[in-house]
């Protein structure tokens, strides 16, 4: 298998049918320049042999044997990419029955995998290297897209029904998680990693994802869940503004809002605005924040709190 | 043509005493004009500003780009609205009217040897809906612009803030402006031709205008049904393509790309027939194969109301149709190859000369080219798959509708200006220009293909650090084009204001247009002409019989 692939037009090849994709790609990139060589050397040569003053001859009006055989040869050449094209397709389409099923749930603007024991992940998805997995895919608002050029697969996240995207990673590594299709405000923010592992990595990893963090101090758990539960999407920590107000020295403050009113940020409001964030919402922003209820242990929760009164 | 009206190509001293410019004065005498010439200047204004307003928001939009995180400074939301506005007002609003209602306008009846458009007053009416869209879409972009991209796709577009409703029904009410003069367009095709005009006579532009024409009036009205029911549902709650109502969003793709697709070629099929114009009169020989030339507009208009889920293949339809739509694709590629061969061809044993107009119409030969053949990687399957919603997608498109139709739009711009104004403009600057936006248009798309196919995604505000080499480049071919345009309309404005006297023909054209005074009178011709050859013979060739069996 490859494992890498040196080339300025592409990522890396790290599945299985990037190869096989990158081979069609080429084939039409070179049949391409041959045409586009034959047009424009054409176009130089008569341009310049027959410049005004340099007529000779009467023009053929027309060349029927000629105009069918540059018909009938792309003919061929298109119905053989349409070929290659639909063959590499069906492999890309159809996931091999012993895949991993791995559910994923797109929502504005991150994603959660969902593994088969149960164990949950914000924005990163790990995976063994060389076993195939199939990604079973809905989204709870608006239509995403999961890309992942590395793999040269991408499918559509859709609400009220399930897509399904698989592959077989053959790179150890961290790969490239886009949403290509646009879904507003945190479209270009949306973003995942791949960690493919090896075997003995994969169940550290799982080792220690499933017994629940109880040692990390809580603002330092916080400051965590900020990256891995994706917050940074839409809060900063520095005072600027995203599209959700940022959550530097707002704690012990009063925030104003949507509603006129005014509210304290304190413990109780910070919780409550994690599990129903459309409860109070904050002045000059929208109420497009997902709850997060089922998502994050009380912990968790006293976690993220302990962080944002450190946000001085 | 009959050479026994040819006027003179030595250039007057003045302009003509009477024109259609000067026929009549006063406002009023604009507002309500019929005259096909005045009505295409009206929309020639108009579409000039929209390109100009669309244009804009692109160089804030490449601006934006310029750095990972956004040399603009300004937040998602508002990239969001500069990019869908970009492509609302350039679709909507220039692309679709671009050739046909201004230069197809001006020129349809004239090629025809009529002295208007089989309806005049709805041609106005066109012109007046096409006003009300536009207000409307300016209201909108005030009210609260729509950050939705301009293909509307739902269930982001139910719940988007902005004013949706107001967006989409300023593109419903265009539609109905396209409608309108595809159908006065058919009808002036098939009544008002000039004695002795049959079919094979016509020149190309006629031809393709008449593809598009179909299109308009088919598909169009499918964006129309497919708008109005995103504002009922919108609106009245009605569950059509959002799922929380129990509707199907793919539904809405399908809709939208049933026009879309088609409307492609609606933006690109009138530059083609531009191209074949320019190319006749360069060459000064008949457009090799004109039958094929004429015949495959047609062709491309009918394959193109089949391919329309080739947009669709990874959104959650069906192996199967994925499968047909690929299939169907591939058959756009040979009447669009037929083109780009005929019109090399025509360079074959031909006189050429490289004015202005024909230097835009080499590049769109070399840029149209690129833009076809990088069709093929989307049209198949697997690659499609790697590339969808990718920059590579971008650059495709731009290809096809900056690098062929708008580079078609400003060759015939340069053409047909001496005839629209009866002056010349400077041709040294118009040959500069030309290279210029050649150079700026492939600085700009060309290094959008490579940032496509490593994996950029469209449509973001912010992206990773290792695109940015690659998104800088692009943004300095986009100031490169500015100053391509500046310059254009400096040297347009100063040709209307002082610009030198032109000769009723100054390239020794054939087509009928060309065979009375620049600017025309309000009746077009002192006489109705009478055609008895094909469209494009010059004086020093044998005459080509205009029943020859292609």
């Amino acid at each position: 298998m490859p494992t890498n692939h040196d080339s300025i037009l592409f990522p890396p090849q790290a599945s299985t049918f990037a190869k096989d994709v990158d081979a069609l790609y080429y084939f039409i990139h070179y049949l391409s320049i041959f045409f586009w060589l034959l047009i424009v050397v054409g176009i130089v040569y008569f341009t310049w042999r027959w410049r005004r003053g340099h007529k000779e001859g009467a023009a053929p009006s027309h060349n029927l044997p000629l105009e069918l055989t540059w018909s009938i040869i792309p003919l061929v050449l298109v119905i053989s990419i349409f070929l290659w094209g639909f063959k590499s397709f069906m492999n890309m389409s159809r996931a091999p029955g012993d895949a991993t099923d791995i559910h994923v749930t797109a929502q504005k603007w991150s994603w959660s995998f969902e593994y088969p024991n149960g164990m949950k992940a914000m924005n990163e998805l790990h995976v063994v290297v060389d076993k195939p997995v199939r990604l079973i895919m809905t989204s709870t608002d608006v239509i995403h897209s999961f890309s992942v050029p590395s793999f040269r697969n991408k499918m559509d996240v859709v609400p009220g029904r399930y897509t399904t995207f698989w592959f077989q990673p053959t790179m150890l590594g961290e790969q490239q998680v886009f949403c290509t299709e646009f879904c507003g405000d945190g479209h270009s923010e949306m973003l995942a990693t791949i960690f493919v592992h090896t075997q003995e990595e994969y169940d550290a990893w799982v080792e220690a994802n499933s017994t629940e963090d109880t040692t990390t101090p809580l603002p330092e758990l916080g400051e965590k869940l900020f990256t891995s539960k994706a917050c940074f999407t839409c809060h900063s920590v520095d005072g600027s503004t995203k599209v959700g107000p940022s959550f530097q020295g707002i704690f012990g403050h009063e925030a104003s809002l949507a509603d006129g009113s005014k509210a304290m940020v304190d413990e109780n409001y910070i919780r409550e605005s994690v599990l129903q964030p459309n409860a109070k919402v904050v002045a000059g922003f929208a109420p497009v924040m997902p709850s997060y209820q089922g998502q994050l242990t009380d912990r968790e929760i006293n976690g993220l709190i302990e962080y944002i009164k450190t946000l001085k | 043509m009959s050479t026994a009206s040819v006027p003179s190509s030595v250039a007057p001293q003045s302009l003509p005493k009477t024109h259609y410019w000067n026929a009549t004065k006063g406002w009023k005498s604009w507002a309500f004009t019929v005259d096909h010439k005045r009505i295409g200047m009206m929309y020639l204004i108009s579409i000039l500003t929209a390109f100009l307003l669309g244009g804009t928001f692109a160089i804030l939009v490449r601006l934006q780009l310029v750095t990972p995180g956004g040399a603009l400074g300004v937040s998602h939301k508002v990239y969001n609205q500069l990019f869908t506005l970009h492509g609302v007002v350039m679709v909507f609003l220039f692309l679709v009217p671009s050739i046909p209602a201004s230069l197809g306008n001006f020129f349809l009846p004239m090629q025809l040897g009529a002295k208007d458009v089989a309806f005049p007053k709805l041609n106005l009416f066109s012109f007046y809906i096409y006003l009300a869209g536009a207000a409307l879409a300016i209201y909108s972009m005030v009210a609260g612009a729509v950050d939705t991209g301009w293909t509307f796709y739902t269930p982001y577009s139910i719940t988007a803030s902005g004013s949706v409703i107001a967006m989409t029904m300023s593109a419903f009410i265009l539609g109905f402006s396209s409608i309108l003069t595809g159908l006065n367009f058919i009808v002036t095709m098939h009544k008002m031709r000039a004695p002795g005009m049959t079919w094979f006579r016509m020149p190309l532009l006629p031809w393709a205008l008449y593809a598009t024409s179909v299109i308009q009036l088919l598909a169009t009205p499918v964006l129309a049904i497919t708008l109005l029911l995103l504002a009922m549902e919108k609106l009245l709650g009605v569950g059509i393509f959002d799922p929380a109502l129990g509707g199907d969003p793919v539904l809405y793709q399908h809709f939208f790309w049933f026009y879309s697709h088609p409307a492609v070629y609606i933006m690109a099929v009138p530059g083609f027939g531009v191209v074949s114009e320019i190319i006749a009169t360069f060459t000064r020989r008949a457009v090799f194969g004109y039958r094929f030339v004429a015949i495959s507009s047609l062709a491309i208009a009918i394959i193109g109301f089949f391919v329309w889920g080739h947009h669709m293949f990874v959104s959650g339809q069906s192996e199967f149709a994925g499968m047909v739509f690929s299939f169907l694709s591939f058959f756009v590629a040979i009447p669009t190859a037929v083109k780009i061969f005929n019109w090399t061809a025509t360079l074959y044993k031909g006189s050429t000369r490289l004015d202005s107009p024909m230097l835009y119409v080499l590049a769109f030969l070399i840029q149209f080219t690129i833009g076809g053949l990088t069709g093929l990687p989307l049209a198949a399957l697997a690659t499609d798959v790697h590339m969808h919603d990718t920059y590579y997608v971008v650059a495709h498109f731009h290809y096809v509708m900056m690098g062929g139709t708008v580079f078609a739009f400003i060759g015939g711009l340069h053409y047909w200006w001496p005839k629209m104004t009866g002056r010349l403009y400077n041709e040294k600057l118009a040959r500069l220009a030309a290279v210029i936006l050649f150079v700026g248009f492939n600085v700009t798309f060309f290094t959008q293909f490579f940032l496509g196919l490593r994996g950029m995604p469209r449509r973001y505000a912010s992206y990773l650090d290792q695109y940015q080499g690659l998104h800088a480049f692009s943004s300095i071919g986009s100031w490169i084009l500015a100053v391509g345009f500046v310059l254009i309309a400096v040297y347009l404005v100063q040709s209307l204001r002082k610009g030198a006297i032109s000769p009723a023909n100054p390239w020794g054209a054939s087509t009928l247009e060309w065979q009375t005074q620049s600017p025309p009178l309000t009746e077009n011709f002192p006489d109705t002409p009478h055609v008895t050859t094909g469209p494009y013979v010059y004086p020093d060739e044998e005459t080509v019989p205009a029943r020859r069996v292609a």
